[in-house]
């Protein structure tokens, strides 16, 4: 009794009960325990007025949102903001959600009114920093809304967090417009969502169901998904899966600078979503001085624990990512990551990601917590986000909330291999296979023992080589004596 | 057309369409107090079941209630005397759950009663409405279950793959309906309420006339007379309705056959729950809406999280704004054509084709054939025009002695339960026992999966009134994720509201969307029946873990400014 007495506080403490009064009539219904805040990011286009005035975004409150409907203001223009208030009411397709301003200053203009949708990313308003700069704004809303359509679309606006790969639906397929007069579309209620989801237009399909209408399948077809096998089963059962390939950024940032002359016969595949977002990140990734270190490790003791727990559901990686947590936990700055240059950001919590093959793709689902989860609670829910990935519904903060990420390349026999280190992470490390060694000891004994090579990959403006050492070492110790790990 | 009439009868607070809800034994045993006459019947029913197998436990129950069978008889050997020269004290035409209700608090109350009825015992509710839709909401709620692999998983379990058998679904309603028929015609039987079959027809003051078609009539005088013919699935004009292809809730009842897209006309109850029944069985939905928005009738907020959650995620689109001016039936090899207009310009708007359309636009009332005009009576859209008491009105506007209507045949309030509530306030009144139902009590649920409930008034129903009236209003919310049960059971989807006068503490309304909804709305209908106040009821203790603390949050959180003592304040019930 007493016990789930105790719990009651909880009940309680959650901020989710609400009580209001006449005066707030848009509550949101289900706020999320946190509230959203804008991603304001200072104009561009004139640089005298960097800082002083900056858009306010529709921000991307859900991973299927792509756009949103201003639900109220609830500040006016000219109302004093400071950071934290709530300025506007955006509805998403899940919910009502309060939005609150991350900046102080003026709200200058409201550029998409109440009522009107906005795609994700695009300004809903202007946030003036000073009385001065609210004119300046308005003119800037006035000019801006002229040319309204011309906001920038959602693909160009940073998402709302360093997303390694955003979700997986696939970009607008270029749709061959159908030629054959007015012809009257017929399709299924759920074969209009899918359309929406994946953003086909649905009268550049050709309908296969019973009178001529347009299925589900149909959509799905269009769409370039097989209904069911979207995924390669790389991750299937108890192995991680091929990292970051190296060659595609090269090859990317060249393609950008001077295009290549094209061979003849040659196809053009553009990307998809998911391949441009690695793209991107990958091209990103150039910015950051990296630096690697190996280290080698004994897994004989490794291997006949793997034995043991493996009947119990325990992968590799969950083993792998584990005893990277433990060491992280221990060697806290490789868990860091350098935002902008200047200062060490210390992650409070340690979040494995692991890169996963997709077809087509890769996507990076994220264990969260890894030191604190043991190891069958992280196994399964290993298993979860694998099959998340598959159903291409892992949400953003199950694929962009990693602080270290773990690649292996082990079971396709590379004996080792360089990663290249995700934006927004301070390391990464990468995995070869575990293979029988000859290996001398102290005393000049032979003996058999199986080895695999770790290579980490490290950001060197928070990370130093003795860092990494460490850490590789500790990291070593844990997989060479792993009984820990079960505890 | 079709959702402005449901909703003109709504007129005030109470969707009119609902029928698809309420079981029928629990409003009996919500009788208005303990009554052993009324135990000793539902007690039988109860028995019915495992009567077969375990009649030596049924001797040892009945020997242990001894005395009250011994009421039991005595009742009926009252049933059996004539009261004044009159056949019976009370005649009730239409034995649907309201005429039930009603036929069995008569005799309690030691009235010689007779029911009529020409079509089957139970009526809509128990054949037709409410008792078979939850047997195919049950099926698909265990269906949603098993499909959502995602929610399973979290819960940690493994189910390969979920399907049904149509026949074997189908077959669950029927059997259900024919229990709970048999269980209410015997608990009737059971008390020596006479089941008088056939058509009943009013022939003048205290006289009815009964019979089955093609046999003699059989008239008899009763001291009073309550109408209780109830309602048949309205279906508009322009909409041919074959039963196959284009159905009414009568026929989607019978589940003859699940079809791969059907258009819906009608987004309240009954509509909202064959959605829920259809999609689990996989079919597309397509909701034709009159009204601007989909769900009118609920509360605003309520609505609109339950579109989040019962509409959008699912395989379903929908129109509002339209009327569905034609309706064709599939036949050569062509689909179900709807022809929609626009509701306001009347100008065509679109054309569908679909598999089948199922009309949900609210119950028309069954009242031809009673014999109204023989007391002077005129129905208005069908519906008998009574007072707050239930008596029945004559065109002059005067009240007709000892003729009353209650159920959806006078359109207050057309749920079952509100039907039986208004019959056993009748026999209250003809007991010689003064009694006005307050409407405002009477809980309506919708059983989606999560299911909606509500009791009072709406928020802008609640804003207008303190507009008028002079008092302020406010609103109480909790979401069903801070409930530690919700949360065990992974369904922390779910918002409960509270609208109330934070002057006095009075409950004006409560709504609640999330699980098992409608079994928590008691609490708030029960308390707003016996006027207890916010500042009360806070105080009560409710058992944790358990969804009814979501109800305790929301008292707890609402803020009542006057501190009024916590002795309960004498109130008029």
């Amino acid at each position: 009794m007493a016990s789930s007495l105790l719990s009651k506080p909880s009940l309680n403490s959650n901020n989710i009960s609400f009580s209001s009064s006449l005066s707030t009539p848009h509550l949101c219904p289900l706020r999320r325990s946190s509230s959203i805040t804008f991603h304001i990011r200072p104009r561009r286009r004139n640089p005298s007025v960097q800082a002083k005035i900056r858009e306010i975004f529709m921000p991307a409150l859900s991973s299927t949102m792509t756009e949103g409907k201003i639900v109220s203001w609830v500040k006016s223009e000219g109302d004093v903001l400071s950071k934290g208030e709530s300025v506007v009411v955006v509805e998403s397709d899940k919910a009502d959600m309060d939005v609150e301003t991350f900046y102080d200053g003026i709200l200058a203009a409201i550029v998409v009114g109440e009522g009107e949708s906005a795609p994700v990313g695009a300004p809903i308003g202007l946030l003036a920093e000073s009385e001065e700069e609210v004119a300046e704004a308005k003119a800037k809303a006035a000019s801006s809304s002229k040319i309204a359509p011309s906001t920038p679309p959602p693909a160009a606006s940073p998402p709302p967090a360093p997303a390694t790969v955003p979700s997986p639906s696939p970009v607008e397929v270029s749709s061959p417009p159908v030629s054959d007069g007015p012809r009257k579309i017929v399709a299924t209620p759920y074969a209009k969502k899918l359309a929406k989801q994946h953003k086909i237009d649905i009268g550049s399909i050709v309908g296969t169901g019973q009178f001529g209408r347009i299925t589900p399948v149909d959509v799905e077809t269009a769409a370039g998904i097989a209904p069911k096998s979207s995924i390669s089963n790389v991750a299937s059962a108890n192995v991680a899966s091929p990292a970051a390939p190296a060659p595609p950024p090269k090859a990317a940032a060249a393609a950008a600078t001077a295009p290549l002359p094209s061979i003849p016969g040659s196809t053009v595949v553009p990307f998809t979503t998911m391949q441009a977002a690695v793209s991107k990140n990958m091209v990103d990734s150039l910015s950051v001085p990296t630096f690697r270190v190996g280290y080698p490790v004994m897994t004989d003791a490794l291997d006949s624990l793997y034995a043991k727990v493996k009947p119990k559901g325990v992968t590799m990686t969950a083993l792998l990512a584990k005893a990277a947590a433990v060491a992280l936990a221990q060697h806290p700055v490789v868990n860091a990551s350098c935002k902008d240059g200047k200062s060490f950001t210390y992650n409070s919590s340690i979040n494995i990601a692991v890169a996963v093959a997709v077809n087509g793709g890769l996507i990076t689902p994220v264990l969260q917590d890894a030191d604190k989860l043991d190891l069958y609670l992280l196994s399964q829910k290993w298993k979860e986000l694998v099959d998340k990935a598959r159903a291409k519904q892992l949400q953003p903060h199950e694929y962009n909330s990693g602080t270290f990420t773990l690649s292996n390349l082990g079971m396709f026999g590379v004996d080792r291999f360089d990663a290249i280190l995700p934006p927004g992470q301070g390391a990464i490390m990468a995995v070869g296979a575990s293979k029988p060694t000859v290996v001398a000891d102290g005393d000049g004994f032979f003996s058999v023992k199986s080895k695999m090579l770790v290579n980490v990959t490290a950001d060197h403006r928070i990370i130093y080589g003795a860092d990494l050492a460490a850490f590789l070492r500790t990291f070593a110790k844990i997989l060479e004596n792993p009984e820990s790990l079960t505890l | 057309m079709q959702a402005s009439i449901s909703l003109s009868a709504t007129s005030h607070s109470s969707p009119a369409i609902a029928r698809s809800d309420r079981s029928v034994e629990f409003i009996n045993t919500n009788a208005l107090k303990p009554v052993n006459l009324r135990f000793c019947g539902l007690r039988r029913e109860a028995l019915g079941f495992c009567a077969l197998k375990r009649s030596g436990s049924r001797s040892a129950v009945l020997s242990g209630r001894r005395s009250s069978s011994r009421e039991l008889s005595a009742s009926l050997s009252q049933n059996g005397v004539s009261s004044k020269g009159f056949d019976y004290d009370l005649v009730i035409i239409g034995a649907g759950v309201g005429g039930h209700g009603a036929a069995l608090h008569a005799v309690e109350k030691g009235m010689k009663t007779g029911i009529i009825e020409g079509d089957v015992v139970g009526g809509t509710c128990v054949n037709r409405g409410c008792v078979p839709s939850k047997a195919l909401l049950a099926v698909s709620g265990r269906m949603r279950e098993f499909q959502n692999e995602h929610h399973l998983k979290a819960l940690g379990l493994q189910v390969s793959s979920a399907g049904y058998d149509r026949k074997g679904v189908a077959d669950h309603a029927n059997n259900l309906a024919s229990k709970i028929r048999s269980n209410l015609t015997n608990s009737m039987k059971a008390l020596g309420v006479d089941i008088l079959t056939g058509v009943g027809t009013i022939l003048g003051p205290q006289k009815v006339k009964y019979g089955k078609v093609g046999f003699s009539d059989n008239i008899i005088t009763a001291k009073d007379i309550i109408i209780a013919t109830g309602s048949v699935p309205f279906v508009p004009k322009g909409i041919e309705v074959d039963g196959k292809t284009v159905i009414t809730s009568d026929h989607a009842l019978k589940l003859e056959s699940v079809p791969d897209w059907i258009a819906i006309v009608g987004s309240g109850y009954i509509g909202l729950e064959f959605s829920d029944v259809y999609t689990a069985l996989g079919s597309e939905v397509t909701f034709i809406e009159a009204l601007d928005q989909l769900m009118p009738g609920f509360d605003p907020e309520i609505g609109k999280l339950a579109q989040r959650v019962l509409i959008n995620p699912r395989k379903i689109d929908y129109h509002t704004g339209v009327f569905a001016s034609k309706i064709t039936p599939a036949k050569d090899g062509k689909p179900v054509t709807i022809e929609l207009i626009d509701a306001k310009t009347k100008e065509p708007k679109d054309t569908l084709e679909v598999d089948a359309a199922l009309i949900a636009t609210g119950r028309a009332p069954f009242t031809k054939g009673l014999g109204l005009e023989n007391i002077n009576v005129e129905t208005q859209r069908g519906f008998v025009p009574v007072d707050e008491r239930m008596r029945v009105i004559d065109k002059n506007g005067n009240l007709v002695p000892h003729v009353y209507c209650i159920g959806d045949a006078n359109g207050k309030m057309m749920l079952a339960h509100a039907a039986s509530a208004q019959g056993i306030s009748v026999v209250e009144q003809v007991g010689g026992k003064d009694h006005v139902l307050n409407h405002l009590s009477i809980p309506a649920a919708c059983f989606t999966h999560p299911e909606i409930s509500m009791v009072g008034l709406t928020e802008p129903q609640a804003r207008e009134k303190g507009e008028k009236e002079g008092f302020e209003v406010s609103v109480a919310k909790t979401s069903f994720k801070a409930n530690t049960k919700a949360l065990a059971e992974n369904e922390g989807e779910g918002l409960a509201k509270l609208i109330y006068r934070p002057d006095n503490g009075e409950i004006l309304g409560v709504h609640i969307f999330g699980l098992h909804a409608a079994d928590l709305i008691h609490e708030a209908s029960n308390a707003i029946a016996l006027g207890t106040r916010i500042q009360d009821i806070r105080l009560a203790v409710h058992a944790h873990p358990t969804l009814s603390e979501v109800l305790d949050e929301l008292f707890k959180s609402a803020k009542v400014s006057s501190v009024s003592s916590p002795i309960r304040e004498p109130v008029a019930v």
